[in-house]
């Protein structure tokens, strides 16, 4: 679970972290204030299977094409990547064509993005695999 | 009749006819709380105030223990201020919003700075990519600063500036830029929130750790006591500690221990209780629960009277007064059905003016989705006079008052302080508090129990986990300009070019000079606006001399 950028807002992020931990996924916050180089460091250094980026900011549309961008460069294409926050609707194909899988807007449940997660993270290797 | 006489007509009347009523007919519920998950009993009568004793707990406005209210008159006399915090964009844009809104009748401005602002980064920051501008104005010298308050009468409409880690920073800005046009710092009102602790707990726009932003929080108080005497140079915030998921009682709670932590730092820097206290202010949210958040603001004025008394026993009266800001919570806000959020704003700020707040801003319905827009500020804006000039609740003072319920629940408010304060005094105050991250867990823990309520449907969300409904309308938004950020960062570029450099380095000079001996900063600050320096460039003196806070990460 990470925050990139300088939004501070960690609420969802750590409900959903909280969540995850709950259902018995092994879960890493980052913590806010990351730059997206550390939050695909950190993936890559505790062998992720998902990212999940909460933005709230405003700065989605250059954040996450960083984030999907530099985790193509280091190799972590079976990573999944998820988001959620303040994202308009309007952006979220642009986001998907940039390989952000899905987004949670606000009101999204935990039982959902939980669901999600262990639903997609093997897939995602499956696609990745194949690929 | 005597409370023992009350307690045996409730209880006849709990067994005998609410008893038998709700086994025919059982209730909606089998347990109901606040939104705080206190529980909430089906009456409330003279019993529940065990106690309570009119005189010394509720007193008269304008007098101690202010449970009633800090003015004599209250609202009767002048109503609250109607602030509506604004700012996006560019300084221009944010200059026009700010006319705007003073046409249509708002009597203060609150600046909503952006995201690298509120960090202490310059717009052309590799950290600010995608941010310049867009949760609120960009400001990097004193240049934007003069442009954001271009024809605007500083010295007849108050600022309010939320900004905290680089507060003094940006508040020197704003001196300097009347000085530039002739104002005496005298004849300047405002608030600069500046409120370090709330960052750690809640917020999270800090720049240096916790112990030296403490010290910088103390250097406003000495400066402006001594030269900007209408200035509040602190606003004490629960309002982000609750959006952050606190229940009402954490953030009545923490945000007055923080208070006491202020008052506790100052005196030590050999400030006089009675000069800089009475500039201290707050800052409250008002949620949903509406008897709750009235409960919490009457609390609030009484426990801080009390604690202040009884600590410094100060001879200025107004180090008594808990003077407020409020406002409407942005967390409860719903993205879907959005026009439902002009009612829970309603209601909220009907709370707020019941509760006896001192200035008030009401958010916009479109606020999930982006910044609002021109018609939806006016409408937020247009609920609160409609609340002041029709409904009639600002025509008596505290209506409220002897409410069993509303009376109970502000006591109860009150009990659970004193056991917060217990628990964090053990630990040495509230900076050890959140160095070890007390609240910060507290809180976490406190938004997962809501959130979980929210899925099992114990609370209930109108339009969201009731009532939902699939298709819906877009409404409209407020875009930002895309161009902004690299015009920002060419008109930065502009200003390093055109200061004078030998000026500009001996202000930055002086500033480091002076922080590393742990000399008055804020006459630095002031020097260096002048000399137009950036936020970005103080805040790295900053860092240099003090060091840097990291995110612990706790969840």
């Amino acid at each position: 679970m990470a925050k990139a950028g300088l939004d501070g807002h960690d609420r969802g992020a750590k409900v959903v972290a909280r969540a995850l931990r709950d259902a018995g996924m092994e879960v890493i916050y980052t913590g806010v204030h990351q730059t997206p180089e550390q939050v695909v460091e950190t993936a890559l250094q505790e062998d992720a299977d998902a990212i999940g980026l909460s933005l709230l900011s405003g700065a989605h549309n250059y954040i996450f094409p960083r984030v999907s961008e530099l985790m193509k460069e280091k190799g972590l294409d079976d990573v999944l990547l998820f988001g959620g926050g303040i994202i308009p609707e309007a952006d979220w194909p642009g986001l998907s064509k940039v390989g952000v899988e899905r987004v949670f807007p606000p009101g999204a449940s935990l039982e959902e993005i939980t669901k999600y997660v262990r639903e997609a993270v093997p897939r995602r290797r499956g696609v990745a695999a194949r690929g | 009749m005597t409370i023992q006489k009350t307690k045996t007509a409730k209880q006849r009347w709990l067994d005998d006819v609410y008893g038998a009523a709700t086994k025919k007919h059982p209730e909606r519920k089998t347990r109901f709380s606040t939104l705080s998950d206190e529980v909430i009993e089906p009456i409330y009568t003279a019993d529940d105030l065990e106690g309570f004793d009119v005189d010394r707990d509720l007193g008269f406005p304008g007098e101690f223990p202010y449970t009633r209210g800090v003015q004599p008159s209250m609202y009767r006399g002048r109503l609250w201020t109607m602030r509506q915090f604004a700012g996006f964009g560019s300084a221009a844009d944010t200059n026009e919003r700010f006319h705007y809104l003073l046409k249509h009748g708002v009597d203060g401005l609150s600046v909503a700075f952006d995201m690298p602002t509120l960090m202490g980064r310059d717009s052309d920051d590799p950290l600010s990519r995608g941010e310049v501008g867009r949760e609120g104005v960009a400001v990097d010298t004193l240049r934007d600063m003069e442009i954001l308050f271009d024809r605007i009468p500083v010295d007849r409409v108050t600022t309010s500036m939320t900004i905290n880690g680089p507060a003094s920073i940006v508040w020197a800005m704003y001196l300097a830029a009347a000085e530039k046009r002739g104002i005496p710092l005298d004849r300047l009102g405002g608030t600069i929130q500046n409120d370090a602790l709330k960052e750690y707990i809640a917020q999270r726009e800090w720049i240096v750790p916790v112990k030296p932003a403490m010290g910088l929080v103390v250097d406003t108080f000495r400066y402006g006591s001594r030269e900007v005497p209408r200035w509040n140079t602190i606003s004490i915030s629960g309002y982000h500690i609750r959006e952050a998921g606190a229940t009402a009682l954490q953030e009545l709670a923490f945000t007055l221990i923080d208070g006491l932590e202020y008052v506790k730092w100052g005196v030590a820097a050999g400030l006089d209780v009675n000069d800089f206290v009475p500039h201290l202010s707050f800052f409250f949210d008002v949620h949903n629960d509406f008897f709750e958040e009235i409960a919490k603001f009457r609390a609030a004025r009484r426990i801080w009277a009390r604690e202040i008394e009884r600590r410094y026993h100060p001879t200025n009266e107004r180090a008594l007064l808990m003077r407020t800001h409020a406002q409407t919570a942005g967390v409860s806000l719903t993205a879907q059905q959005p026009y439902n959020n002009v009612v829970r704003v309603t209601l909220q700020a009907l709370a707020a003016v019941l509760g006896g707040t001192q200035s008030l801003h009401t958010n916009s319905l479109d606020e999930t989705y982006a910044l609002p827009t021109e018609e939806a500020v006016t409408l937020a804006l247009r609920t609160q006079q409609v609340i002041a000039h029709e409904s009639g609740v600002a025509d008596t003072i505290d209506p409220l008052a002897g409410s069993y319920y509303l009376e109970s629940l502000t006591q109860r408010m009150e009990r659970g302080f004193e056991r917060y304060l217990g628990e964090i005094e053990k630990m040495g105050g509230m900076v050890e508090a959140v160095e070890r991250g007390y609240p910060q867990r507290e809180i976490t823990e406190a938004s997962f129990h809501f959130q979980q309520q929210v899925e099992e449907g114990e609370k209930i969300v109108v339009g969201i986990n009731k009532y939902a409904t699939s298709e819906e309308a877009p409404i409209p938004t407020l875009a930002i300009d895309p161009e902004v950020e690299q015009k920002q960062i060419a008109r930065l570029a502009e200003t390093r070019q055109t200061r004078d450099s030998g000026r500009w380095n001996e202000s930055i000079d002086a500033l480091r000079h002076a922080a590393k001996r742990g000399d008055e900063l804020m006459p630095r600050f002031v020097e260096c606006a002048r000399a137009n320096a950036s936020v970005g460039e103080q805040v790295r003196v900053l860092k240099e001399v003090f060091g840097e806070y990291h995110d612990p990460g706790y969840f």
